[in-house]
Order: C-alpha cells, then sequence, then structure tokens
C-alpha cells in the first residue's frame, strides 16, 4: 500500500475479540491487530476457563476423575468419559466386557453426531445463516433424549466407569437409537441442499485459511482439522482400540472440492461427511452388540500397577491423548490431558494473518474449538 | 496428497533406543520399557534438541508428529516427557528429559516440531521449566502475573490474589 | 394539501374566519400523526412478524405468551425500550451519540409522505416523488455513521464503517433500478406512476410485465433494496456475530428502539416503492377504483396496496432467515462489479425500447393485435 507524502498518517487498530463474544465458541480472547478491516495479527490469550483439572486429577481417585472429564469437553462428554475409562484399562490391564464396549461406541458415535451437529450449526449461525443452528439443536434434542433414558443426564454424562460402563442399555433403547439413524440420515442431504453448497456460505468459507498436509502434521493438528487438510489418519482406523476393528466405515478426508486443499470449507465438510460415517458405524454396532455384563469386577480399591502409560482417542474435536502416571497409589500420581483444541490453537496464529476480521469468526469456527478443552 | 496407510515399516523400541545410543552415544541414558507404554528413551536434557531433529529427520524413524509434551514432577527432579508418532512409519516412542529441581531448563524443540510452542509454555507456567530459545515463552493458562507454579508438588495455595481472598 | 384544506374551509362554515396557511398546516399535522401511527403501528407489529416467520423457518414457535398467540409482544418490548436505563457511554461524545437515532429515524419516516396508499390516499403527492425518497433515506447513512463514531467503541466503529460504505453504493443500483419506471410513466411522482400501470390490461399493466428490462429490473431493485435496508445476506452493519451488533451496541432503551424502528420503517418503504413502481401500487386489476364513491375506492385500493407491500416484506424476511452473510469485501463487489453495470445495461436497454416501440410494452403490443 502506497502511501503519499502529505497523507493522513494511519495507524493500526489493536480491537479485543474478547472473552466475552458471540463467536468466539467459550471465552477465547483474541487480540486483533487491524489495518481497517483486514487483521494484521491475531493473538490467541487462552486460560479464562482454567480449572486445574489435572491438578484435580491428583487428588482423587481413578473413578472420582470421571465426572471431571465430562467438563473438559461438553459437547462430547461420552468421548472424553470413554477415553479417561479406557486409559486407565491400559495402565491397569483391565479386560472390559464386549457389551460394555459396544455399548461405549454406540454412546460414543451418537455424541460425535450430536457435537458435530452443533460445531455445523453454530458455524452457520456465525456466518450469517441463523436457520441451520435450530435444525441442529432439533436434532440434537433426540440424541440427548436418548442419552437421558440410558444414563439419566443431557449433558455431563459420567456413563462410562473403569472396567465398563454404569448400567445398561434399558429395554427400547437400541429400536429407538435405530428409529433416530433413520430419520437422521436423510437430514444430512437436506443441510447440504439448504446450505452447505450455497453459493454465499462457499465463498464465506472457501480459500479461507489454507492449511497444507506437511503444516498440519506439523503443528499438530488432529481429528477433522487434519483430515481437512488431505491427510489420511484417523485413530480408529490407524490405531484401533475398543471394538473399532470389528466396524467398516469411511475415513473423511478433505477434497479441496469449493477452493483450495486445506481450506475452511474442507474442514467443515469433513465433519458433515464423519456424522454420515457415525451413523453407519451406530448401525453395524447396534446390529452387533452381545449380550453379557456391562461391568467388570474392579476392585473397591483400585490400584493400578506403577507404570506409565499414553492413551489416544478419536474425540469429536482432535485427538484426547491421555498421559498417566501411576505410582500404585488410590490416586493418579501425574494426569496429562493433550487435547485436539489446545493444539489447534497453535497455528491460529499463523495462519490469520492477512485476513479479514469476518474471515477470523470463518477460522474460529472451523477448528470447532470448545473452550473447556484448551484451559482443562 | 500420499495416503499414510502403513507402507513403511515399524520399529520396535529397542531397535530405536539401539539407533540412538549408537549415534548420540552417552546423551542417551536409558530405556525405560517395563511398564512404560510407549517406551520412554531418556537423553540428557542438553541433547534434546540433536536427538529431536534426528529423530524427525531419520528416514528410517521419520517421527514427524509430537503427540504431546508434559511436564512431569517426580518428586527428586523434573522432566519433560515427549510422546512422538511418526506417520510414515506407524510407530511411537516417548523421550524424557531428566532435569534437576532448580533452575530446570532445556532446549526448545519449537523448530523442529511446531506444534510444541504452547505445550512448552503450558509446562512453563504450571511447572517453572524454562525451554531456551524458545520463540515465545509466556505464561498461557494463567494470568501473567501469577505467582508460583500450581502442578509442581510442592506448591503452596496463595491466600490472596490482588487483594481478593483465594 | 392546499385543495383539501379549501374544500374543508368551505365546509366547515366554523373555520371562515381563520387563515388559510394555519388550516393547511393543521391538516398537515393531522396527516403526519395519522402516517407516524401507521408508520410505528407496521414497525412494531413488523417486528413480531419477523419474530414468527423466523419461528416458522426455524421449526419453533417463536413468542407466543404475551396476548392472544403472542400477538401484544411488540406492546411490551415497546414498554420495556421506554422504561430502560438510559445509557451513554462516559467517554462517548455526548450530542453526537444523541443525535444519531434521530437522523435514522428521519430519514425512513420522512419517506412515508410519498408513499400512494391509495388513489386518493398520500400524504404529498410531490412531482419529484422518487427524487424525494432517494435524497431523504440518505439520511439513514448520517444516522448510522454518527452512531458508529460517537459510541466510541472500536466495533461499533467497524459497524458504522461498513454501513457507511454498504448504503451508499448500493444507492446507486436502488435509483438506477427506479428510473425504467419512471422512464415509461414519463413523471417522477408516484400517483403518476402507479396511474400509468392501470388501465385495462389488469395485471399484465404493470411494470414488471413491460418489457423483459424492467422485469430484470425489478430483481436488481429488490437485490440493491435488500442491502439498503441492512437484511442479511448484507446485514454486516450489524452482524450480530462478528461485530456484536454494530453500531448500535452501546445503544439501549428506546434511542435503540429508534434504530429497530427505523429498520422496519426502511423495510416497508422499500417495498412500497417496489410495489408502486414494479407491481401496479394500488391498481385492482381490470377495475377502476376512481369510478367507486371516495371511502370505498380508497379503502378497496388501499387494502390492495398492503397486501402487495406486505407480502414483499414478507420475501424480504424470508430471504434474510435463509442466507447467511457476505464479507464485506465481497459486498462491495457485488455493488460495483455486479449491480451498478448490470442496472446501467437495464437503463440503455429501457430507453432503447422505449424509443423503438413508442412507450409500449409487451401486454400492450399483444392486446393491440387482438384490437
Amino acid at each position: 500500500m502506497t502511501t503519499r507524502s502529505n497523507a493522513l498518517p494511519t495507524q493500526e487498530m489493536t480491537i479485543n475479540m474478547g472473552p466475552q463474544h458471540p463467536s468466539t465458541h467459550g471465552v477465547l480472547r483474541v487480540i486483533l491487530t487491524t489495518d481497517g478491516e483486514v487483521v494484521t495479527r491475531a493473538v490467541p490469550d487462552v486460560g479464562y476457563l482454567h480449572r486445574g483439572l489435572e491438578k484435580i486429577g491428583e487428588r482423587v481417585t481413578y473413578a472420582q476423575f470421571m465426572p471431571f472429564t465430562d467438563r473438559l469437553d461438553y459437547l462430547a462428554a461420552m468421548n472424553c468419559n470413554c477415553a479417561w475409562a479406557w486409559a486407565v484399562e491400559k495402565l491397569a490391564k483391565i479386560e472390559v466386557p464386549e457389551r460394555a464396549e459396544f455399548l461405549r461406541v454406540i454412546v460414543s458415535e451418537l455424541n460425535r453426531i450430536s457435537s458435530h451437529l452443533i460445531a455445523f450449526g453454530s458455524y452457520t449461525a456465525d456466518m450469517g445463516a441463523f436457520t441451520p443452528f435450530l435444525y441442529a439443536i432439533r436434532e440434537r434434542e433426540q440424541v440427548n433424549d436418548l442419552f437421558e433414558m440410558l444414563c439419566g443426564n443431557r449433558l455431563t454424562y459420567n456413563y462410562a466407569r473403569v472396567g465398563g460402563v454404569s448400567g445398561d442399555a434399558p429395554p427400547g433403547f437400541l429400536e429407538k437409537t435405530k428409529e433416530f439413524l433413520d430419520y437422521f440420515e436423510p437430514k444430512l442431504d437436506e443441510y447440504n441442499n439448504l446450505i452447505s453448497y450455497n453459493k454465499i456460505f462457499v465463498h464465506r468459507l472457501a480459500n479461507v485459511a489454507v492449511i497444507p498436509a506437511e503444516e498440519a502434521v506439523a503443528y499438530g493438528l488432529t481429528g477433522p482439522n487434519l483430515r481437512g487438510s488431505g491427510v489420511f489418519f484417523d485413530l480408529r482406523k490407524d490405531e484401533p482400540y475398543s471394538v473399532y476393528p470389528k466396524f467398516d466405515f469411511k475415513v473423511c478426508v478433505g477434497t479441496g472440492e469449493r477452493g483450495t486443499l486445506g481450506d475452511c470449507f474442507d474442514r467443515y465438510m469433513v465433519r458433515i461427511n464423519e456424522m454420515r460415517e457415525s451413523i453407519k458405524i451406530v448401525r453395524q454396532a447396534v446390529a452387533q452388540i452381545p449380550d453379557g455384563p456391562v461391568l467388570a469386577k474392579v476392585p473397591r480399591v483400585f490400584k493400578p500397577p506403577v507404570g506409565e502409560t499414553y492413551f489416544r482417542s478419536e474425540c469429536p474435536r482432535g485427538e484426547t491423548g491421555i498421559y498417566l502416571i501411576s505410582d500404585g497409589s488410590v490416586n493418579p500420581y501425574r494426569l496429562k490431558i493433550r487435547t485436539g483444541s489446545f493444539v489447534s490453537m497453535n497455528i491460529f496464529e499463523k495462519i490469520t494473518r492477512g485476513l479479514m476480521i469476518a474471515d477470523i469468526v470463518a477460522v474460529i469456527g472451523s477448528f470447532d474449538i470448545i473452550l473447556p478443552e484448551i484451559d482443562r | 496428497m500420499p495416503r499414510h496407510k502403513a507402507k513403511g515399516n515399524r520399529l520396535e523400541a529397542q531397535a530405536i533406543f539401539d539407533t540412538l545410543k549408537g549415534k548420540f552415544g552417552d546423551a542417551v541414558v536409558e530405556l525405560q520399557g517395563e511398564g512404560y507404554s510407549p517406551a520412554f528413551v531418556v537423553v540428557a536434557a542438553a541433547a534434546v534438541k540433536e536427538v529431536s531433529r534426528f529423530l524427525k529427520e531419520d528416514p528410517n524413524l521419520s517421527f514427524d508428529v509430537l503427540m504431546c509434551l508434559s511436564g512431569v514432577d517426580y518428586k527428586e527432579k523434573f522432566a519433560v516427557a515427549y510422546h512422538l508418532h511418526s506417520l510414515k512409519h506407524r510407530h511411537a516412542i516417548g523421550l524424557k528429559a531428566m532435569l534437576p529441581r532448580e533452575n530446570p531448563s532445556l532446549p526448545t524443540v519449537d523448530d523442529v516440531w511446531p506444534a510444541a510452542n504452547f505445550n512448552e509454555r503450558e509446562a512453563f507456567d504450571l511447572f517453572g521449566i524454562v525451554f531456551e530459545g524458545s520463540k515465545d515463552l509466556r505464561r498461557i493458562l494463567l494470568p501473567p502475573d501469577w505467582e508460583g507454579h500450581p502442578l509442581r508438588k510442592d506448591y503452596k495455595y496463595p491466600d490472596f490474589y490482588h487483594g481478593i481472598k483465594v | 394539501m392546499e385543495a383539501l384544506a379549501i374544500s374543508l374551509v368551505n365546509a366547515v362554515p366554523l373555520l371562515a374566519g381563520v387563515p388559510l396557511w394555519t388550516v393547511t398546516l393543521l391538516l398537515m399535522v393531522v396527516v403526519a400523526a395519522v402516517i407516524l401511527v401507521f408508520a410505528l403501528t407496521f414497525e412494531g407489529v413488523g417486528s413480531l412478524v419477523l419474530r414468527k416467520v423466523a419461528g416458522d423457518i426455524q421449526a419453533r414457535i417463536g413468542p407466543n405468551r404475551v396476548g392472544p398467540n403472542g400477538m401484544l409482544q411488540f406492546l411490551a418490548d415497546g414498554v420495556k425500550l421506554v422504561l430502560k436505563e438510559d445509557l451513554i457511554p462516559a467517554s462517548a461524545d455526548r450530542l453526537l451519540f444523541k443525535l444519531a437515532p434521530y437522523f435514522a429515524f428521519v430519514g425512513s419516516f420522512a419517506a412515508f409522505v410519498v408513499v400512494p396508499f391509495g388513489v386518493g390516499l398520500i400524504a404529498a403527492d410531490l412531482n419529484i416523488g422518487i427524487y424525494y425518497v432517494m435524497a431523504v433515506t440518505s439520511l439513514v447513512v448520517i444516522g448510522v455513521l454518527l452512531a458508529g463514531w460517537s459510541s466510541n467503541n472500536k466495533w461499533a466503529l467497524l459497524g458504522g464503517m461498513r454501513a457507511a460504505a454498504q448504503i451508499v453504493s448500493y444507492e446507486i443500483p436502488v435509483g438506477m433500478a427506479l428510473i425504467p419506471a419512471v422512464l415509461i410513466a414519463g413523471s417522477l411522482s408516484l400517483q403518476d406512476i402507479v396511474r400509468s400501470q392501470g388501465g385495462l390490461l389488469g395485471i399484465f399493466g404493470w411494470n414488471l410485465f413491460h418489457n423483459p428490462f424492467t422485469f430484470f429490473s425489478f430483481f436488481l431493485y429488490f437485490t440493491a433494496a435488500q442491502a439498503e435496508t441492512n437484511q442479511t445476506p448484507f446485514d454486516l452493519p450489524e452482524a450480530e456475530s462478528e461485530l456484536v451488533s454494530g453500531y448500535n451496541v452501546e445503544y439501549s432503551g428506546i434511542r435503540f428502539g429508534l434504530f429497530f424502528l427505523s429498520e422496519f420503517g426502511d423495510m416497508f418503504i422499500v417495498a412500497a416503492l417496489a410495489t408502486a413502481c414494479f407491481l401496479g401500487g394500488w391498481n385492482v386489476p381490470y377495475f377502476n377504483a376512481g369510478a367507486l364513491p371516495w371511502i370505498w375506492g380508497n379503502l378497496l385500493s388501499l387494502g390492495v396496496f398492503l397486501t402487495k407491500a406486505f407480502t414483499m416484506v414478507l420475501i424480504m424476511m424470508w430471504v434474510r432467515w435463509t442466507l447467511p452473510r457476505l464479507r464485506v469485501d465481497q459486498l462491495m463487489r457485488m455493488a460495483w462489479k455486479y449491480l451498478v453495470p448490470l442496472t446501467f445495461v437495464n437503463l440503455l436497454g429501457v430507453s432503447l425500447w422505449l424509443l423503438v416501440f413508442q412507450g409500449k410494452g409487451i401486454p400492450g403490443m399483444i392486446a393491440s393485435l387482438f384490437g
């Protein structure tokens, strides 16, 4: 930008996209330095929701930590519950009954659907189309009803236990799940017709914040953010855990269909397509679920052997890795939770240079971050 | 985009340890294998950057993903634990560097894996471990004027913060 | 108005002693009050309809507590806004802050006086009707810009700047798209434009069907007008999810209410102009409303006009709840690279058509074939 020598001096504006903002998906503060509408620097400032979960983990027992994992990512609470349960079982080498594993997979995938629905709905609402958000909520209400039938809660479930799940599926649960899937599957095509391929929406998302595959890997992106850049890596397929090897589903990857590979539109479409694959998985799980107990015998005073383990599971927002150090006592010695959203914020400053303020909102939405996961 | 579909060859932890020991000698201290999953290669703190770079760039190892970087407080000393993964060969290893309790510091790896930056800031914030050469080492989760490092085992909770009873 | 005043003085002997200008002035005030009541009622009910339409589109109910089916919600909102604390930020520019809502409201309300509601129902049949509307609705820009600046808030400033750029840019396509109607009628006065669409052709007498260029310019006008009134997909100045309500973020109480009301008023003006210029205004198809007695003719044409105008408002609301929002550079590109050239080409097309076919439209030519 050339300036004449006697032009008015201009200054960059520092705006606070503060902790309270409708589009930052939580209490995220982004300090924008802008030249008019164009952002020259966007620095994320996290920590407004830091509750010291890792320190709390060192004071409670393994079983008592389960409700805390609900609050780690409250939109995908089942996934976090199961991740904690799997991590502790890997450490203590506990054998989980098969029915419990099937139930865990069913609820994890249903929660993936409801979490992606919120991601889809809030993203389109940020872009100005307020209607799909309400449709997503309507669908999500049905998933919440299913979960309420199963464990009594609609948001923070506390369903998994070390060694299984807390309760068996009541009669009628599996039939209702099938009904929901039959109802929901055509809705995805409806959403694609309504908003996903809408010209204005595509123009807002395509070619915005392109992340090439090598950078995505180097900056530690995981989950749909990584797959949106074209990298075929899904923990459920590549390092399978639980009963995932029994199911047949595709890994959804961004294809650069409406812009460059690795832009916001790809990350958005990966989530839409993942909902379809989750429907497939739940259908297969409901068909194949065996009978049996749902909770293994774990001693009341549970002391796992001394050792360290790192377990990672595919949560809707990325890879939730739990690094667990046990010193043989009832409380964990050190508990580190590595979440997809926290590591996604690493690349935020780099890719937002030169974007407009409206695009910052698009980028935050495409990463699908959630603050409790970042701040723990 | 190449499909990372198990095209490489997985190495076991012992083989990785032997390769590293052969290249770096005494900087590589020991292999913690039994009871540790993934196994940890303990290296000297000063050699962390060279070992990391080798782990990333050697074609047989090619650890291009830093899964996790955490600080640990073993009561006599600190440690920084790195969990690494290779997309090409699909093997994983852990790297650990032991640090003394007074002035714990070691070189940063954020020029090897840019993903390390936020994790290092968190380790600095919650443990007080200084990463030399880091491009941006500030507190991340706690307010910038907080005193103390909470995840240390000997952390004393403050009574007041800015005049508010904590 | 003068004519009305004269006839009133003749009819009522009591007023014989009063000078004519007083009666005219009083009459003007009364008419303005009537229109103000209509405008405020429309704006209030419009906000309610907006929310109910939103509820229908979004698979939910909308307000349903206050009054039967939520119909008195706008009254409750109005009372709430009036009773709110009058907050002015400490470092805001007080005079401009207080002045801004009035500019916005006056800009939208002053355009109501030339809206042709019925055969004889128009507050002031100015012979520069359309020109006047274009001029007066530009006051809204000043109001929005003042609001953005005087709030002493960076988000408000961004919203105000965006609004200024947007509204000023889209005034050109709006004006250009209305000129075909002026050319066909041969007059800027809105009543003349409406009358030119009346006659024996019924619905096909509308300017919409006159020739392909006017058909096209109706859609251009509607798109540009959606931008003029800050509706999604062009609602950047008050993008809730980005700018946290943009230029009116610091406003509360009745000051905010004035901005809010002026938005609906603008919507009605736009819809009324579209109806008057393209959809035949108050013309009842195949019927001469002027032939009826004064009161019935006016009521009938008023009903027809309001039906058409409210349909256009509903379509604007429908588009608002369906489409996402354009980014500011895409919006400006759309105005300057697409709408402005298209409206100029359109204008040229209409002028050539009128020259070649001596002012006759397609329905007129078809009708003259059959005699």
